[in-house]
């Protein structure tokens, strides 16, 4: 398949860039927002293609401990969830993170807690950022604000996953998820071969290959200094993304006074925010992380350098803004600006927030 | 009679499964089931010449460590997971032959979905299934398994049914899913069983290199430490009361 | 170029799909497009709507406060929208069932019997693309109508290709309600 512009949904364009990208298996469970991810790789039927693998799972929990299997064997797996299913993954992120093993998870969030709603949240920050499942361990975390960033983050997250053997999350919302935009889908890349496969994953379960010596895929190790040991391991390869793989964007930071920094789809508004605030002579930088984790804490204490205050505007109660805390240790005022409950703050709101919390 | 007359190779009548690793002490108590099925498994493998082409999916439980005892491939699965792990690589891997290995935890109680939802879609898998009514590694709690009556670290006078429910028998489940192609219970208790039990091992194995479906064996095995009993009186309480509700032979066999 | 459009009435009057449509054909004419709709139950027999951006630059918010051209099919969706009409504006409206009519003189107000229109076509499910003719010939930003086709090709499954034509026809008296 040849490059290829067209008009999708966030959803779609996931099923599109798995395919595109050279997935091998997809696993995973119906839930809305998200569901067209699953259909959409139904409809295409990738397996007649490049041979990739796609399975309704029996539920969340089976579908993460089938992308377990499979990351363990060396295969490029993946599954998609929301919220409240993506609860029910933490344990499996858990002992894939602990196995040291390659997958992508996409979270397209809804409002919680609970069941909450359908509508756009991004409360899975303190979730998908500080743990989520048991034990110290991190997930590489994507935040996606464009279609074609669900896209390109498909391919990014599965290279980041294999080139650290790191779980990769997607963390989006659910206006990424169901809105369309203009999308450039990549051209085909072939899935790996057996042999390449082996070569890239000498750990992986794939039956002994060659006679080789016998690969196990654990996260057990009842002898403490040794599962001590392991944990330095993983922390050393956490300090290393950390310094290799931090990304953000900045928008007209430099000679504004105030800061707004958002995530996902509501960095795009606050865009907008920006636009309608410097009409009335407010000048507002913006800071966008795209990496959740490793967070740009630098990047963000650079540009509050000389600012009078920083608003973060998330989807949720006050998540992110902990980390931007950190970032400029009460240097200047920080505060907090977010709907609950799937409700999509506008463009507006974001300026009164700013005029009403940071400028006064 | 000298020892180097004796130990002659042609003179030799058993060795240890070259599959078997002789370099690492099993963690299993004196008695239990499992070193027997183990070396089975690791005879069975061998003999159909897989080793290099199974991979064995490992459970929660006292099973957990079966990866450091038979020389192939494994995953070691959450609690209850192993069909799903084991699902994933079959379909991604469809030459190799993918096996799990769970106790009556992991099948029947905390696995059951999965084990269920791997079963009826016919995966080409093999599931070993250890039945010895109790919950070993954490110290002989109540298995869904256990008989009613039977008394364990959290069913102290006994299971009743009024309190805990009915012993299941997920094996009589697995046999009226379509997904299923071999069905089987046996126990490892006399030589005669170890042997039919080797042999329905084997059918399993060839069943999934011949994409037939689902096998599932049931072992019904003793836990003497469990149970607190010796080994050999574990074995006289198996025949009589576990063989009563968990009668030996197949459930299922598709031809 | 930048139009900010919103299309907003009942579920079930192909308000979703003209979106759709309409984000396509400028695709087609190489404008940078977001397709935002309001999703879930609602959309089932409820009021629905979808916000349609088409841009010269890159886009920033696919949420927005006011529009540029407002389309409204149903009296809750008119009184939501009408005022949220940026000044200068356009609105579009269909006139059947409306009993409450927007009183702005600071926007242009086209009133029109898209459903009447449709009547005289034969073909119910040509609505929608009548009331997108209306808006194509209200626009300030004219996209063209080879993009136009370009996009429903885009839009709709191969097996309602045969549809196109009658489509076409539904935009052209669409456009002509705005001419008389």
């Amino acid at each position: 398949m040849k490059e290829e512009v067209r008009l999708m949904k966030g959803n779609e364009a996931i099923a599109h860039a798995a395919i595109r990208y050279g997935c091998d298996g997809y696993f995973g469970y119906p839930i809305t927002p998200q569901s067209e991810v699953l259909e959409t790789l139904e409809e295409l039927m990738p397996w007649e293609t490049t041979g990739m693998v796609v399975l309704q799972a029996e539920s969340e929990v089976a579908a993460i401990n089938m992308v377990y299997g499979g990351a363990a064997s060396g295969k490029a797996v993946m599954t998609s969830s929301s919220s409240p299913g993506v609860s029910l993954k933490q344990e499996g992120i858990s002992y894939i993170a602990a196995a040291s093993l390659p997958a992508l998870i996409l979270n397209v969030m809804r409002g919680g807690p609970g069941l909450g709603t359908i509508q756009p949240s991004q409360a899975d920050y303190f979730q998908a950022t500080k743990g989520g499942g048991h034990g110290d361990y991190h997930l590489i975390v994507l935040a996606p604000s464009t279609v074609q960033e669900m896209v390109d983050f498909v391919g990014l997250g599965f290279d980041l996953a294999f080139k650290y053997t790191n779980p990769a999350m997607i963390l989006a919302d659910g206006i990424v998820g169901q809105m369309m935009e203009k999308v450039v889908l990549p051209e085909q890349r072939p899935r790996r071969t057996e042999e390449e496969i082996r070569r890239q994953c000498p750990w992986a379960a794939d039956g002994r290959k060659g006679g080789r010596k016998r690969n196990v895929v654990t996260s057990l190790e009842l002898e403490s200094s040794r599962m001590e040991e392991i944990n330095h391991v993983l922390q050393a390869r956490y300090r290393e993304i950390e310094k290799n793989e931090t990304r953000w964007e900045e928008i007209d930071v430099e000679g504004a006074d105030y800061l707004i920094v958002a995530f996902g789809s509501i960095a795009r508004i606050c865009t907008k925010a920006k636009e309608l605030a410097a009409e009335k002579g407010i000048k507002v930088g913006i800071v966008r992380p795209i990496t959740l984790w490793p967070f740009p804490t630098e990047a963000i204490a650079r540009a509050a350098e000389g600012k009078k205050g920083i608003l973060c505007v998330e989807l949720n109660a006050g998540q992110m803004i902990e980390d931007v805390r950190l970032a400029v240790h009460d240097n200047l005022p920080v505060e907090h600006f977010g709907r609950l409950g799937g409700i999509i703050p506008s463009p507006d709101e974001v300026v009164k927030a700013l005029e009403e919390k940071i400028i006064r | 009679m000298e020892i180097q007359d004796i130990i002659r190779p042609e003179n030799k009548v058993y060795s240890a499964p070259e599959l078997l690793d002789q370099n690492v002490h099993m963690h299993y108590c004196p008695g239990c089931s499992h070193g027997v099925i183990h070396k089975l498994l690791a005879e069975v493998i061998a003999e159909m010449g897989l080793a290099e082409k199974t991979v064995g999916v490992s459970p929660v439980g006292c099973a957990v460590f079966a990866y450091n005892y038979i020389d192939v491939d494994w995953v070691e699965a959450a609690h209850g997971r192993a069909p799903a792990v084991a699902t994933a690589i079959s379909r991604l891997w469809p030459e190799d032959v993918v096996f799990t290995y769970q106790g009556d935890g992991d099948m029947s109680a905390i696995g059951t979905a999965e084990s269920i939802h791997a079963a009826n879609r016919g995966e080409n898998i093999v599931m070993v299934f250890v039945n010895n009514a109790i919950y070993g590694m954490t110290g002989g709690q109540m298995a869904p398994t256990t008989l009613v009556g039977q008394k364990t670290a959290t069913t102290p006078y006994g299971r009743r049914v009024d309190l805990n429910g009915h012993p299941l028998e997920i094996t009589n489940l697995m046999a009226i899913l379509d997904g299923t192609c071999y069905v089987t219970r046996q126990s490892v208790h006399t030589p005669a069983n170890v042997r039919k039990t080797k042999a329905a091992l084997k059918k399993a194995f060839q069943n999934a290199l011949d994409k037939k479906g689902t096998s599932v064996v049931e072992v019904v095995a003793t836990c003497n430490s469990g149970w607190k009993m010796s080994p050999e009186k574990a074995n006289e309480w198996m025949a009589e009361h576990m063989f009563a509700k968990y009668p030996l032979g197949d459930l299922k066999d598709v031809k | 170029m930048k139009e900010e459009i919103i299309i907003a009435g009942f579920g079930g009057q192909g308000v979703l799909s003209m979106g759709k449509i309409l984000a396509y054909s400028g695709l087609m004419d190489d404008k940078e497009v977001t397709w935002m709709p309001s999703y879930g139950p609602e959309q089932r027999g409820g009021t629905a709507n979808v916000t349609v951006i088409l841009s010269d630059e890159r886009i920033s918010s696919p949420v927005l406060d006011s529009f540029d051209n407002v389309i409204a099919l149903n009296q809750q969706s008119l009184d939501k929208f009408a005022p949220k009409v940026k000044p200068g504006g356009i609105l579009i409206y269909d006139t059947n069932g409306i009993h409450n009519h927007p009183k702005r003189d600071d926007i242009t107000i086209y009133p029109i019997d898209a459903m009447g229109a449709t009547l005289e076509l034969g073909n119910s499910k040509a609505y929608n693309m009548v009331v997108m003719g209306a808006l194509l010939e209200a626009m300030n930003y004219k996209l063209p109508m080879e993009n136009v086709i370009k996009g429903l090709k885009k839009s709709l499954p191969e097996r309602h290709h045969k549809l196109i034509p009658l489509n076409e026809q539904a935009i052209e008296k669409g456009r002509a309600l705005l001419k008389k």
